[in-house]
């Protein structure tokens, strides 16, 4: 079926292959190295779990790590909801202004990070709102509510009307109807977005050093502040566990398509 | 007398400066298979949206049963709607896009199973019902659509354009089972289609629409062999037009002339349907002759009957018939368009290009139009007001 290609020029390989490399390599030195500590009495490398032990017993990493989950779930909640309706409105709606909402909400991807973090700190100063978990919490959905924006109304632009139509028609109210059609028609949508919208929150550095008070550290922040005394083998540890956390994530998120394609594709198998 | 369900009365649908529906007043009974027809843009399917609900009329009712429907959302109206592209759920299976409307109505448990477990069976799909609406067929997704619009009992079921994205063969075959569904359920059937020879073998009644207008409403030998306006006599079939203007008439046949040497003679058929309209002597008229009405001869006919000496252009065989381009001897730059059956005498290649022939045709095959639409006819006639509803 497949059309039988060339293969690449030699020197395109080679820059791919360089530039995997490059990509890579830090990774892999970095999950090795967590798994490394040095024999004290022949000072000979070994296999061990040693630095997951301390990480996962170290309590001011835990804190950090659970701040952490803890801005992140609130935040993708928060930048969910209010990116679902402003995805909805976009869709379905006109209104006067429609075209400056539109863009304003895609501002936040292309604004400098630092400009956001210094204006969201002197506006909580302004409003003298205390800075500490709310506040990282209430950064963070502004910057990553825009992503929702963007995935949910990507679905809605899919989305076939006459469904809505063909409900309302076998006899749904119209609140029967978006959330028995609507709604898990566009929620894979929402799902992208949130998982964006947390991934974005928890590796967040700039906005969230700006806006966090005193004892709200998130895991990047308590990262940051450790490595100033030199970089702890906890810390490969821990990074490694939140790749391995990332990975699985992504792999579940990707799952529900796959298994949708493999039907079609026994379909076909059977003609 | 049958039993009017369904009355619209003056409907009109403008969107912006845009009159999609000029006025539609049908009436149609219980039990009807109903069909709208026309071109794309003529405002049928605004006119079904209008009866689903999808759309509220700018002026005009809809009567259902007597009561009035048109100011009611869809979802309280006892239509249900097979739409062109079927909209079925894809997030649902098959069992559950039919049991949709049940649950709507709170219909759970037993009654639910036994209802849906019918309805699939009614459009044999029940050994799909765990399927994935999205590894369906066509033909398949069609059959869902039947069973889930049916599943409530709808008083009026709508169709847009159902048949449209399948292909031909398989539009043949679902146009049979529709057919056969329709009359097995008694249930009235609004059927909304481009598609002339759909609307002309299923359909009890046809409306043909035209820029928002309901040109004509009758029967498929009605609209066919009587058509009342110009747009209908084109758009249902084929036809041939001739310019002409009237010699004599008496009370059962009208002599017209035309750039022809020979009057021809226009008689009402037997059957009623095309009674001899009102004209006076000098009026200008359109004589019009379906292509299937002609006979080619080798030499001249009997002289009752109307007939052209021509000379044949092209032969362009088509299975069940066969098409001849003919030039009029008398008037070249007039062409006549005629079919002739297949059938075992014909078959053989009997006339060729070039060949000199005669084309006759009887006087009661003529219809004569005035210069748009139909000339008015003596108001004792029966089948008039049957067109008027």
């Amino acid at each position: 079926m497949e059309r039988s290609r060339p293969s690449p020029p030699w020197f395109a390989q080679t820059v791919t292959a360089l530039t995997f490399l490059l990509l890579y390599i830090p990774l892999v030195v970095l999950v090795i190295y967590s798994f490394v500590s040095i024999d004290p009495a022949n000072g000979q490398a070994l296999f061990s779990l040693e630095w997951y032990k301390q990480a996962l017993q170290d309590d001011e990493l835990r804190r950090a790590l659970n701040m952490s989950l803890w801005v992140g779930l609130w935040s993708t909640l928060g930048a969910s909801i209010i990116g679902t309706a402003t995805a909805w409105a976009l869709d379905r709606f006109s209104f006067p202004g429609k075209q400056w909402l539109d863009a304003l909400t895609l501002v936040p991807l292309v604004i400098p990070e630092i400009v956001m973090a210094l204006s969201l700190l002197i506006w909580f100063v302004l409003l003298k709102f205390s800075l500490g978990s709310i506040s990282i919490i209430l950064a963070h959905i502004t910057f990553s509510f825009s992503y929702v924006v963007i995935t949910v109304r990507t679905r809605l632009a899919d989305f076939d009307h006459s469904l809505e139509e063909a409900a309302f028609d076998l006899g749904a109210t119209p609140i029967q109807t978006f959330g028995r059609v609507s709604f898990p028609l566009i929620w894979p949508g929402i799902l992208s977005g949130a998982l964006m919208a947390f991934t974005l929150s928890f590796d967040d550095f700039l906005i969230t050093f700006f806006t966090a008070g005193v004892g709200s550290d998130t895991l990047p922040i308590k990262l940051y502040s450790m490595i100033k005394y030199g970089i702890s083998p906890k810390i490969n540890a821990l990074s490694t566990l939140i790749l391995l956390a990332t990975i699985i994530m992504v792999i579940f998120a990707f799952r529900p398509k796959k298994s949708s394609q493999s039907q079609t594709e026994k379909l076909k198998a059977i003609g | 007398m049958v039993f009017r369900m369904l009355r619209l009365l003056g409907l009109r649908k403008s969107f912006g400066t845009m009159e999609a529906v000029k006025g539609a007043d049908l009436e149609i009974q219980e039990g009807e298979f109903f069909s709208i027809l026309g071109p794309s843009g003529c405002g049928k399917t605004t006119l079904l949206r209008l009866l689903g609900g999808f759309e509220k009329p700018s002026s005009g009712q809809i009567l259902l049963d007597g009561r009035r429907i048109d100011q009611l959302p869809p979802h309280q109206r006892q239509c249900n709607t097979v739409f062109q592209r079927y909209a079925l759920f894809p997030h649902l299976n098959v069992w559950k896009n039919v049991a949709f409307g049940l649950q709507m109505k709170a219909i759970k448990g037993q009654a639910l199973k036994t209802r849906v477990d019918e309805a699939l069976d009614l459009v044999q799909m029940q050994s799909f019902a765990d399927r994935n609406i999205t590894t369906l067929s066509g033909g398949q997704q069609q059959r869902v659509a039947l069973a889930r619009a049916l599943i409530n009992r709808p008083k009026v079921l709508l169709l847009d354009e159902p048949l449209s994205a399948l292909d031909l063969k398989l539009r043949q075959q679902m146009k049979i089972e529709l057919l056969n569904l329709q009359r097995k359920l008694k249930q009235t059937f609004i059927f909304v289609t481009h598609d002339q020879e759909e609307a002309l073998t299923v359909s009890d009644r046809i409306a043909v629409m035209n820029e928002g207008v309901v040109e004509q409403v009758g029967t498929a030998q009605e609209i066919y062999e009587y058509p009342r306006t110009n747009f209908v006599s084109q758009f249902i079939g084929s036809i041939n037009c001739l310019e002409a203007r009237v010699n004599t008439f008496t009370n059962d046949s009208i002599a017209i002339s035309s750039d022809f040497k020979r009057n021809f003679s226009v008689r009402a058929p037997r059957d009623g349907l095309r009674p001899l309209p009102q004209v006076q002597e000098g009026m200008k008229v359109r004589l019009m002759i379906r292509p299937e009405k002609f006979k080619i001869l080798k030499s001249a006919p009997t002289l009752d009957q109307n007939h052209i000496e021509a000379s044949i252009k092209e032969v362009m065989y088509k299975g069940p018939s066969t098409q001849f381009l003919l030039q009029a001897k008398e008037s070249p730059e007039t062409s006549f368009s005629v079919s002739q059956s297949n059938s075992a005498l014909t078959a053989k290649k009997t006339f060729g290009i070039g060949d000199r022939v005669f084309i006759a045709w009887a006087p009661e095959d003529c219809i004569l139009m005035g210069s748009e639409n139909a000339l008015p006819v003596h108001e004792s006639s029966p089948a008039l007001e049957l067109q008027v509803g």
